[in-house]
């Protein structure tokens, strides 16, 4: 299936009325999975909007492949509830749930043609054959493999696999379906556009999706809601652009962006008009400023500054400009420039601390400048960029 | 390197193997198709080209030979089968450490460890008259009188081969079963499918191939099958391995060839009906 082709990807024209779905929400509360002693997911608390496109992202082993399975219902619960719509699920059967999977890799059967794949489903549940033969016609329609129903998995291509693969999840017409990093199997061209149309497809059925994915531009362009989890918790809930410009902890900043991350003690908190402007010490570094909702002095904490709101200036330059009150700046000395298309990525050792940290530029910006590797600048950011991370 | 030992450097790394196959595989099974259209007296055989050695084994016996051999065959089969894919279907999918199951799987190859003839052998105490079953349950007083079908029997000839061939049948099965992907079970839960139907929509089909080469395996080991016969059926039991055996043994070469040929005929056809029925090229 390594062959280059030009892959017509899904075609979701028009979603009959009849498939779309009754969309339900799911929520969990204070939901703990444990293996022996160690616990996988802890008080996981977490509302998935009815009819929302929610991405579980985190690291491998951050608990969001369990948290998935125990909705499921491929994974029991050991604590808490869970809820889809107001039904309570825990101990009810996978099959009653109301909820479907589409699994990584897809778990097509590979003995059965298209067509018995997706009929699977309706065959289990003990369907009419005629009632499965006019449902797994039309799904077939929708997802644009009508032509393919004699085919063996092995015989299709990567993309229409995964077609297959959400036409049997799609089929039983489930009222959340849940996808266990399904764009992982395919090449990035493909996963790019496979996204999109994801993404539409879900919006035309007006199911609710759960995604689980360890890959932040997934999450980002796919969802309406992120989960960001780490070591069985959740960390931070919020809408992609929250995620990705107010982070809350050093492991949102880290994992989702590229943030320069200070850790340090509260030494001040001042009431502003955005929220508290917070002043931390930073071991080493001296005071940086940073924006946030609320600090208490005297704890550890920690303040990031996206690699792209920095401002890079030559020594002369940053003798002449104002360093306002609100802004910090910091002395660096550039180790790398790495060209990578439209974005420069730039690295620097601070001078004061020897700590390594991050610049980012639009390419054609960055060449109207002279600045060359070894050469010592100041960045200059200001305290309303830098933001202030509680966890 | 010149064009011609391009052309010749395939051909050349395939010699000695086909070499070694046509000394040692197809040489002795032409000589034996040669040798069962030959003539031959109590003393000496003739170079000829005669029907006589087939005609000769036409008979009521042999087709009773062969008869019992595939009543042997299916008993076997079927014995094989029922024990071997429970056995392989647990250490595939119930234990659930690959150590584990290298290790139980190694556990079941314990027994091939000594030879045929001693493991045979070794049933003679445990079934005989006075052997240790009888002794049991005429000591619990179950029986009176000692079993006598337990050893030189029908029964003891299958449970021979049983013992002696069921590995052939649980290596292909757990083999395939270890090929079944994980997730395609959960899948099939996902979509409704009771345990059963699991097993009957998804492991069954995908391990018939691993059937298919145990059974091969089987036909082809028990169709030859005459220690097996000598020693546990005591001399009551026949089978076509015991009589071409029989036949070499009183200088009937001639008719033991044709016999061997028949028999090769026979299992190529049964071997051939079972691929027909399943296809096992993507086990290969």
């Amino acid at each position: 299936m390594q062959d280059i082709q030009i892959e017509p990807v899904l075609t979701v024209e028009a979603v009959p009325e009849e498939l779309q779905a009754d969309a339900k929400g799911v929520s969990l509360r204070d939901v703990t999975k444990k293996y022996g002693s160690f616990a996988a997911v802890q008080n996981i608390t977490l509302d998935v909007p009815a009819g929302s496109y929610t991405c579980l992202l985190g690291p491998s082993g951050c608990g969001k492949t369990t948290t998935m399975r125990m909705i499921a219902g491929h994974e029991d619960i050991s604590e808490g509830d869970i809820y889809i719509g107001e039904t309570r699920i825990n101990g009810i059967p996978a099959t009653q749930r109301n909820t479907a999977m589409m699994f990584q890799n897809y778990a097509l059967f590979p003995h059965k043609t298209v067509w018995d794949n997706v009929d699977f489903g309706l065959k289990m549940r003990g369907m009419t054959k005629a009632d499965r033969h006019y449902r797994v016609g039309e799904m077939l329609e929708v997802v644009g493999l009508s032509g393919f129903s004699d085919r063996k998995p092995a015989q299709l291509s990567g993309g229409q696999q995964q077609r297959v693969a959400l036409a049997r999840a799609l089929v039983t017409r489930p009222q959340v379906l849940m996808l266990d990093e399904p764009l992982s199997a395919l090449d990035e061209s493909l996963r790019v556009k496979t996204r999109g149309e994801l993404r539409k497809l879900q919006r035309q059925f007006g199911m609710t999706f759960i995604q689980v994915t360890h890959n932040q531009d997934e999450a980002y362009s796919l969802s309406d809601q992120i989960v960001v989890m780490d070591h069985g918790r959740v960390d931070q809930v919020g809408t992609p652009a929250e995620i990705f410009s107010k982070p809350l902890s050093k492991f949102v900043a880290r994992f989702t962006g590229d943030n320069n991350i200070f850790p340090g003690t509260v030494t001040s908190a001042v009431q502003d008009t955005n929220g508290q402007l917070i002043q931390l010490d930073i071991p080493a570094l001296g005071t940086l400023l940073c924006l946030g909702d609320y600090a208490q002095v005297g704890t550890e904490a920690a303040c990031c500054i996206r690699a792209d709101l920095m401002q890079i200036k030559s020594l002369a330059d940053a003798e002449t400009s104002v360093c306002g009150p609100a802004t910090n700046r910091l002395t660096a000395r550039i180790t790398a420039v790495e060209f990578t298309g439209y974005v420069t990525r730039v690295s620097l050792v601070l001078e004061r601390s020897g700590v390594e940290v991050l610049y980012k530029a639009r390419t054609p910006d960055w060449l109207t400048t002279t600045f060359e590797e070894g050469q010592v600048v100041v960045l200059d950011w200001a305290a309303a960029d830098c933001v202030f991370l509680p966890h | 390197m010149s064009e011609t030992w391009k052309t010749l450097k395939p051909y050349a790394l395939i010699t000695p193997q086909t070499l070694v196959f046509l000394l040692f595989l197809v040489f002795p099974i032409l000589m034996i198709g040669v040798v069962s259209f030959w003539e031959f007296n109590g003393y000496s055989m003739t170079p000829a080209f005669t029907l006589a050695n087939y005609q000769g084994i036409l008979t009521d016996v042999t087709f009773k030979t062969y008869l019992n051999t595939f009543k042997f065959l299916e008993m076997v089969w079927l014995a094989t089968l029922l024990i071997g894919y429970p056995v392989a279907y647990f250490l595939a999918f119930h234990v659930p450490k690959l150590e584990w199951q290298i290790l139980l799987f190694l556990v079941c190859t314990i027994p091939f460890w000594t030879s045929n003839i001693i493991r045979m052998i070794s049933w003679v105490p445990l079934l005989g008259r006075e052997g240790l079953v009888n002794q049991m349950f005429m000591g619990v007083g179950l029986i009176q009188q000692p079993m006598e079908f337990l050893l030189y029997s029908d029964f003891a000839v299958v449970l021979g081969m049983v013992h002696l061939y069921i590995i052939f049948m649980i290596a292909p099965i757990f083999n395939s079963l270890m090929r079944i992907e994980r997730s395609l079970v959960t899948a099939a839960e996902d979509l409704g499918a009771s345990g059963l139907q699991v097993f009957k929509e998804v492991i069954l089909p995908l391990s018939a191939p691993g059937i298919a080469i145990g059974s091969i395996f089987i036909v082809t080991l028990v169709m030859g099958e005459f220690v097996t016969v000598r020693l546990m059926g005591g001399g009551q039991s026949a089978s076509v391995g015991k009589l071409i055996q029989t036949q070499i043994g009183s200088l009937q070469y001639p008719l033991a060839a044709a016999n061997a040929i028949v028999l090769l005929v026979v299992t190529m056809l049964i071997i051939v009906s079972i691929l027909r029925v399943l296809d096992i090229r993507k086990e290969l």
